[in-house]
């Protein structure tokens, strides 16, 4: 599998960055270089092994239906979490208009 | 002809459902320039459930609260932060599965859906696309509420996934920025995918409708369209009877049962309006304006449907056992159909009454609720006074409530003051009218209910009747002769001058007996 500059270009856009056509042609060879190097685990042969999920065998952990129960992961943090926008105003995060 | 369902999945029962079912061909046409036009309806249904914190994050879900209160660093997608699903979001998936008779997957993994939007922090939603927990099942609808005893159709689910919402835009605050408001951002939904079983509006908004009322009687979600709590992606094609399907359009967030059936009508005609100019159809998603009455294009989407799946690397497959299932199963209510068909068989119930006593939880548990009350005070059979409780509720106090500005929500609109009624309505005490004027006044004014009922007791004390009787007919003996000389109609007069004479409150049923006697 590779990707040519169309591509990369489209991925580009679809993930709203910015990319000079200069910066696309350098990046087509790079991702590339990364394709193939994940593709060397295709040459394994993997017939009859059920795919893993997981390097620990593991089931997945479901929580109760309790607001807060941690609150290190609960809401009611408005300024933590607007902390870091660029613009926050009235309690809202703001962005550049975006409307249909 | 349709492809034919997918049948591995699907009971025998539910397949036999199918094939009659398919056999009910609608009847809707748009009449275009060159001819009749067929409608093909799928809905995907957004329900949000009703749980007490987020899929995966325990920030709160109310609806309402100020902007961005009701939101973790997990909801916020600040780095580092793991998703936790909720076991509730998970265990209303399933019961909501069980309700519509579908397949249960016990196995089923959450993907990442990725597109690029403001309202969404993480730069993709948390869904399943491959493997989802609910497959096909299928709810049947009554075409014509009207009629429960008409026409019914089987319309099939594909599937159920659960995922997350997004955050909220608002474009009016701020002349150069939109404001983001994340309180929504992962709250749990369920996206019901149907089948392209659908062929008319009615058909779609019965759907929606039926819908609706299985998740409130399940409990998994709270059904408010108005509070966005339920939306529908609404998939409309049109084409030639008996042709293959055409191309169709995904119109989205429509937000009532109203809108559906006006999406449908008016795509379905902008649809047969362009093909019949020669132009094509284009898969687009596209906007329902209600004020205007008309769908249109939301160009800016166009690339958005490249939403590079893949499963989420942070989240383990969903196992779920039997035990797990079976609990689900078990803590299922009985729903609209079985207790629609119950209240028709084992309470006596015509299918209209039934069908209106079913159509909301809350008019149902009050049905149950008063007529179990009326049971134990009068000790007679269920049987024999569901229908009076029935028409105390669909007519009579209905008529009361809506005269009301607090309607329903009357304080005094209690399960007591409505059973006193019905009790002294159903053992003769009071008229079914009587009974009417007095709640009004109950709920209008201050007045003691069992002293008023008291007051207002009608009389079959036979002696107090048959005087009054005596001196009306002594009063008006010219009418006496006019009635025995053939003039039938004067029976009225002389009911309505007893009634007067005895104050309203005696015993219609005897009054007419003893005037016959008296004028025989």
């Amino acid at each position: 599998m590779s990707v040519d500059t169309a591509t990369v270009a489209k991925i580009a856009a679809l993930a709203r960055i910015k990319l000079s056509e200069g910066e696309v042609a350098a990046m087509v060879p790079e991702l590339n270089g990364i394709l193939a190097w994940v593709e060397q685990l295709g040459e394994v042969d993997v017939t009859g092994i059920e795919p893993m999920t997981a390097v620990i065998e593991n089931k997945q952990r479901l929580r109760a239906d309790v607001i807060g129960a941690d609150p290190l992961t609960g809401g009611g943090v408005r300024d933590a979490v607007l902390a870091n926008a660029p613009a926050a105003e009235h309690g809202f995060f703001g962005v550049p208009k975006v409307i249909e | 002809m349709d492809p034919p369902p997918r049948r591995d999945a699907v009971t025998p029962f539910l397949a036999a459902k199918w094939a009659l079912s398919a056999q009910v061909m609608s009847t809707y046409r748009i009449q275009g320039a060159t001819g009749e036009w067929e409608v093909v309806i799928g809905l995907e249904v957004h329900a949000q459930i009703m749980t007490q914190s987020k899929l995966f994050s325990g920030a709160a879900t109310a609806f309402g609260a100020e902007p961005n209160t009701q939101v973790s660093l997990v909801d916020a997608a600040m780095p580092g932060m793991l998703p936790v699903p909720n076991r509730e979001c998970i265990r209303q998936a399933v019961r909501t599965g069980l309700a519509i008779q579908a397949q249960i997957n016990k196995w089923s993994r959450f993907d990442r859906k990725n597109y690029f939007y403001a309202d969404l922090p993480q730069g993709y939603q948390i869904s399943q696309l491959y493997h989802p927990i609910v497959g096909e099942g299928a709810i049947e609808v009554i075409l014509d509420d009207k009629d429960p005893e008409g026409s019914t159709k089987t319309i099939g689910i594909e599937r159920i996934h659960v995922e997350q919402d997004a955050g909220k835009l608002m474009h009016d605050q701020h002349p150069t920025m939109s404001y983001v408001d994340l309180n929504r951002s992962g709250v749990a939904l369920m996206e019901i995918v149907s089948r392209p079983d659908m062929r008319s509006p009615a058909e779609a908004g019965a759907y929606v409708a039926k819908l609706r009322q299985i998740l409130r009687y399940v409990g998994s979600c709270d059904g408010n369209m108005d509070q966005g709590s339920m939306r529908a992606d609404v998939n409309v094609s049109v084409r030639r009877p008996g042709e293959p399907f055409g191309t169709r359009t995904e119109t989205k967030n429509v937000n009532s049962v109203r809108f559906v059936m006006a999406v449908v009508e008016q795509e379905a005609r902008r649809q047969v309006g362009v093909i019949e100019d020669g132009g094509a159809i284009v898969q687009e998603t596209r906007l329902y304006d209600p004020d205007k009455n008309e769908t249109r294009s939301m160009r800016s989407k166009e690339d958005a449907h490249d939403y590079r799946y893949f499963p989420d690397p942070d989240l383990l497959p969903l196992e779920l056992d039997d035990a797990f299932v079976e609990e689900c199963r078990a803590s299922l209510p009985e729903l609209p159909d079985a207790k629609r068909h119950r209240y028709e068989t084992a309470l006596g119930l015509s299918a209209y009454d039934a069908a209106q006593l079913t159509l909301e939880v809350e008019t149902y548990q009050q049905f149950e609720e008063m007529l179990g009350a009326v049971v134990k005070a009068s000790g007679k059979l269920e049987r024999d006074l569901a229908k009076r409780v029935a028409n105390w509720l669909l007519s009579e106090r209905a008529g009361v409530l809506k005269s009301i500005p607090e309607g329903a929500a009357h304080p005094k609109n209690t399960v007591e003051a409505n059973t006193a009624l019905i009790i002294a309505a159903s053992e003769g005490l009071i008229s079914g009218g009587k009974a009417k004027e007095i709640f009004a006044a109950y709920l209008t004014s201050d007045i003691d209910l069992a002293a008023e009922i008291d007051a207002n007791k009608q009389t079959s004390d036979t002696g107090a009747i048959e005087a009054a009787i005596a001196r009306i007919l002594a009063d008006n003996a010219d009418k006496v002769a006019e009635f025995k000389g053939g003039k039938e109609a004067l029976f009225g007069f002389f009911v309505g001058q007893t009634m007067k004479a005895m104050q309203g409150k005696a015993n219609p049923q005897v009054v007419n007996e003893l005037l016959r006697k008296a004028l025989g």
